[in-house]
């Protein structure tokens, strides 16, 4: 296979991985606020992720790496046209981090409902703006792009991209987000805040599935998602299997198999993430303006010596990095009790 | 100001304000690490206090490391669009290396060492703060490696419109970037002994907790005396390597104007760069910069005259910031040799003049720190990349100056609050001193 082929497929990996892991996290910390009924269960909620979120936001890091060392033209040209997005972006990872580690440091009232504050609206900001973000990259942005003389340019803003198809991939991944924190708080707590979960991720999967048919069905008329999928059929089985796990997720809720209906849930985002990353191939980001200037994994790669090298790297560090975190998952996997965040005062 | 200086300045605030968290989690993560490591052997309750009152003020610290991070690797694709284009074949690998490599397993295992106290065996929990040790020191040894190819650029061809890595291994065994590395993570460890030093100091003072404080010194002062003794070695022969490669540089660090062999130091002296020479020059070291240059008396040293003004960078900062980082260096290994001296005595809670000096001089090493990039980052100035492209066409052209200006005011308003509530919690819980019962581990002690 091409190297750029295997870095394309690397690249929706990354991302598919990033937002299963940090997908949970942003939901949890931005529905604590209608789970949690007192300080005890807000502290429940922060420290089922407490051991994870941080290692869940490197898969961000690393993608963006990989972007950049795999892809530096798009790196470069997706960074810079996005600018105030991920400028808000990165705001909100700023303000989540320390949210989480400051919050318990002191004993006074403000001082926690402020970071609670702050962890609602910098999880729940990451979520949308992730959507928005890659709803335009399905759709295309405002780019003339001359690779021969290397000369860019970008005509739009951030009022650009806060167009109906892109609000609306918004709002599919704030809902993704908070049933996939829901499940997860549900199987992560126990007793009343465990039901309330349940029930919450119960009630928000009928909205979920109304806008993941209306996404389906508007990247039709607003993208060109679908050319692969009509040129290859068997590639369907990717959005198949997306829509399938979110079936079988409420199946398997209503049958009270949490840990399955959370599994379901990872399966769901992985799929959508590759559902919409398929439709892009061989585009990483493609203009609105000008089929020719799409950025390609051709004309936007490295050399072919730095991909492989690249390669080599992430064959063997990738999978070490998945064994000692799953082994680090098993570690942690009991749910947290009010009782254990009582008495422990390492915890957050 | 235009986009260019507004990036410009945005990248000096975000990266020194990074900055001012890694040196300190570098070091005191060993430290912590070699506290816990003593307790697993000893079995000494005293070791592991110290690793949880020590091991708190390190994630205080770290917390702000981790998140001011992800701003660093996002700006060189907002900001620096060009330079990313250009260069990106080449600096976009060990970024990526980085992150698989380091930041994995750091941001994995810290969890696990935050909330594990129960839940695994006390050696596999003193194992998980050593290979956050590692890790961040790692992480470390990459970033370095890309920094050490933007000042000494090594195995690529011009090809493509851009630069194009055809030479893996020239990259990782670039001179520049390993003795950067070297000098890096020791100048992290000098500025964890201060601080250890420095809080220890504050509470012997108090006459608080003495056996705990007195413990932690010693460790301190023995950490911080072998790690600026070191600092300053690789300090000499990273200069050797900059004299060697960036001889502009070297002629800003030095403020020599003239070609010439056989230099003199001037002890007191002050650069005039409008009229190309020192304004000031008194207590002249015979051959002093030729030494240090190339290790021979009589040794040639490039002068600024020598060198298009173009391609001068500024003179005053680099010379006073390389002045000052040299002086501090100097200062810490005579504090470190008295505070070993002190910390054998029995009481070392009686040399309260000294104490009181190291309480104070918490600052200075991470004042040296920054020091040593204000020479390191200005002085490669006009270049981004040395000799290979200019910071002047490194900017993203498709960004405006109203949009750097908003996002560099507000870097500046979050990461002021950010550093005052960080530095308030640091102060808070240094002088709160270690709990006295002891959580976690005693819940595990069936467990080994
Ligand atoms: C506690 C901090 C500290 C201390 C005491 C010193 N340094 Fe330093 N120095 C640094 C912290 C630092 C640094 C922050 O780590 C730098 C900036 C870039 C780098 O790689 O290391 C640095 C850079 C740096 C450079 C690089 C300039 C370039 O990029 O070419 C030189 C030549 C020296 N140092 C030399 C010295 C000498 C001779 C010292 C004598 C005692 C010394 N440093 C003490
Ligand atoms: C090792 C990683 C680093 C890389 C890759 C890096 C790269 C850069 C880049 C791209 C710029 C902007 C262009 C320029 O003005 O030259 C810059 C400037 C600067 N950096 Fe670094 N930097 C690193 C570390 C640091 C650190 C840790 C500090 C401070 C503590 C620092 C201090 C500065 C300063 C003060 C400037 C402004 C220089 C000027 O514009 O005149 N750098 N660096
Ligand atoms: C300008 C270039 C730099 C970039 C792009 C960069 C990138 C990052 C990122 C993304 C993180 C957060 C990692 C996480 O989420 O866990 C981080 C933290 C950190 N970086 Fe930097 N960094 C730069 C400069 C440096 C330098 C020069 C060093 C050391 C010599 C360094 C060492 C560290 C350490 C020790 C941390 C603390 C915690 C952690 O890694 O998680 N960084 N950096």
């Amino acid at each position: 296979m091409e190297l750029q082929i295997i870095w394309f497929v690397l690249w929706g990996v990354l991302w598919g991985i990033y937002f299963m892991l940090d997908g949970f996290v942003l939901g949890t910390g931005f529905m604590s606020v209608f789970l949690a009924e007192n300080g005890t269960e807000k502290r429940v909620l922060i420290n089922t992720v407490g051991p994870v979120w941080d290692g869940n936001e490197v898969w961000l890091v690393t993608a963006g790496g990989v972007t950049f060392a795999a892809f530096p033209t798009t790196y470069a040209l997706m960074f810079s046209n996005l600018y105030t997005a991920l400028l808000l972006l990165l705001f909100a990872l700023i303000v989540r981090g320390v949210a989480f580690e400051f919050r318990g440091k002191l004993d006074s009232a403000a001082w926690k409902s402020g970071w609670d504050k702050a962890i609602t609206i910098s999880s729940f900001l990451p979520a949308l703006l992730f959507g928005v973000a890659f709803g335009n990259i399905f759709k295309g942005i405002p780019m003339r792009n001359d690779f021969v003389t290397a000369n860019f340019a970008y005509d739009g803003s951030l009022l650009t991209l806060l167009n109906p198809y892109g609000l609306l991939t918004g709002v599919l991944f704030v809902l993704l987000f908070a049933v996939h924190g829901t499940l997860y708080a549900a199987i992560k707590t126990t007793g009343g805040l465990s039901v309330r979960a349940a029930v919450m991720a119960n009630k928000l999967w009928l909205p979920l599935l109304v806008v993941a048919v209306a996404f389906l069905a508007y990247s039709y008329p607003a993208t060109r998602l679908y050319d692969n999928y009509l040129k290859s059929p068997l590639l369907a089985v990717i959005p198949v299997i997306a829509v399938a796990a979110l079936l079988l997720q409420r199946f398997f809720s209503a049958a009270g198999k949490l840990h399955w209906a959370f599994a379901s849930s990872c399966l769901t985002i992985v799929f959508v993430c590759f559902t919409g990353v398929t439709g892009l191939f061989p585009n990483l980001i493609p203009s609105s303006l000008d089929p020719a200037s799409n950025l390609t994994i051709y004309n936007s790669s490295s050399s072919p010596y730095t991909l492989k090298i690249m390669a080599v790297v992430a064959f063997i560090f990738v999978p070490i990095v998945i064994a000692y975190k799953i082994w680090v998952y098993r570690i942690f996997r009991a749910p947290v009790t009010s009782q254990d965040v009582l008495q422990d005062p390492e915890a957050y | 100001m235009d986009a260019l200086t507004l990036s410009r300045l945005q990248f000096a605030v975000t990266c020194m304000f990074h900055f001012i968290f890694v040196p300190l989690t570098l070091g005191i993560s060993i430290m912590v690490a070699w506290m816990e490591t003593r307790y697993v052997i000893s079995g000494d309750e005293m070791w592991l206090r110290m690793t949880k009152f020590w091991g708190k003020l390190f994630l205080i610290n770290f917390a702000l490391g981790v998140v001011t991070g992800i701003t660093m690797e996002f700006q060189f694709g907002m900001n620096w669009a060009e330079y990313s284009r250009y260069v990106g074949d080449i600096f976009g690998a060990p970024l990526a290396i980085e992150a698989t490599l380091a930041f994995f397993l750091e941001s994995v295992f810290i969890g696990l060492w935050i909330f594990g106290w129960d839940k695994v065996s006390k050696r596999v929990h003193a194992l998980s703060i050593w290979l956050v040790a590692i890790a961040t020191n790692l992480s470390g040894l990459w970033i370095l490696l890309a920094n050490g190819w933007m000042q000494h650029p090594v195995g690529f061809v011009l090809r493509n419109n851009r630069a194009e890595m055809v030479d893996f291994m020239a990259l990782i065994t670039n001179p520049t970037g390993l003795i950067k590395f070297g000098h890096q993570i020791l100048s992290g460890y000098t500025v964890a002994a201060f601080f250890v030093m420095g809080v220890s100091a504050w509470h012997l003072l108090r006459k608080n907790e003495l056996d705990f404080f007195r413990r932690s010194f010693k460790q301190a002062a023995l950490f911080g005396l072998i790690s600026s003794l070191l600092v300053a070695f690789l300090g000499d022969v990273h200069a050797v390597n900059t004299a060697n490669t960036q001889p502009a540089k070297f002629a800003a660090m030095e403020s020599i104007w003239e070609t010439q062999k056989g230099v003199g130091m001037n002890l007191l002296l002050l650069p005039d760069e409008s009229r190309e020479c020192n304004a000031v020059e008194r207590l002249c070291v015979p051959k002093m910069v030729s030494i240090l240059a190339f290790h021979n008396p009589d040794s040639e040293v490039k002068g600024l005259k020598d060198i298009p003004k173009e391609l001068r960078p500024p003179v005053l900062p680099v010379f006073l910031s390389f002045r000052a980082m040299v002086g501090l260096g100097t200062y810490f290994i005579l504090a470190c040799l008295l505070a070993v001296i002190i910390s054998h005595r029995k009481e070392p809670e009686n040399c309260r003049l000294f104490l009181s000096i190291l309480i104070f001089s918490i600052p200075l090493p991470y004042i040296a720190n920054q020091l040593g990039w204000i020479v390191a980052e200005v002085g490669r100035q006009p270049w981004i990349v040395y000799g290979v492209l200019k910071t002047a066409d490194a900017a993203s052209k498709n960004v405006s100056a109203a949009q750097v200006a908003i996002s560099l005011a507000g870097f500046t308003l979050l990461y002021s609050g950010l550093g005052v509530i960080d530095i308030y919690l640091l102060s808070k819980f240094a002088r709160k001193g270690p709990e006295h019962e002891l959580s976690g581990f005693i819940k595990n002690e069936g467990r080994n």
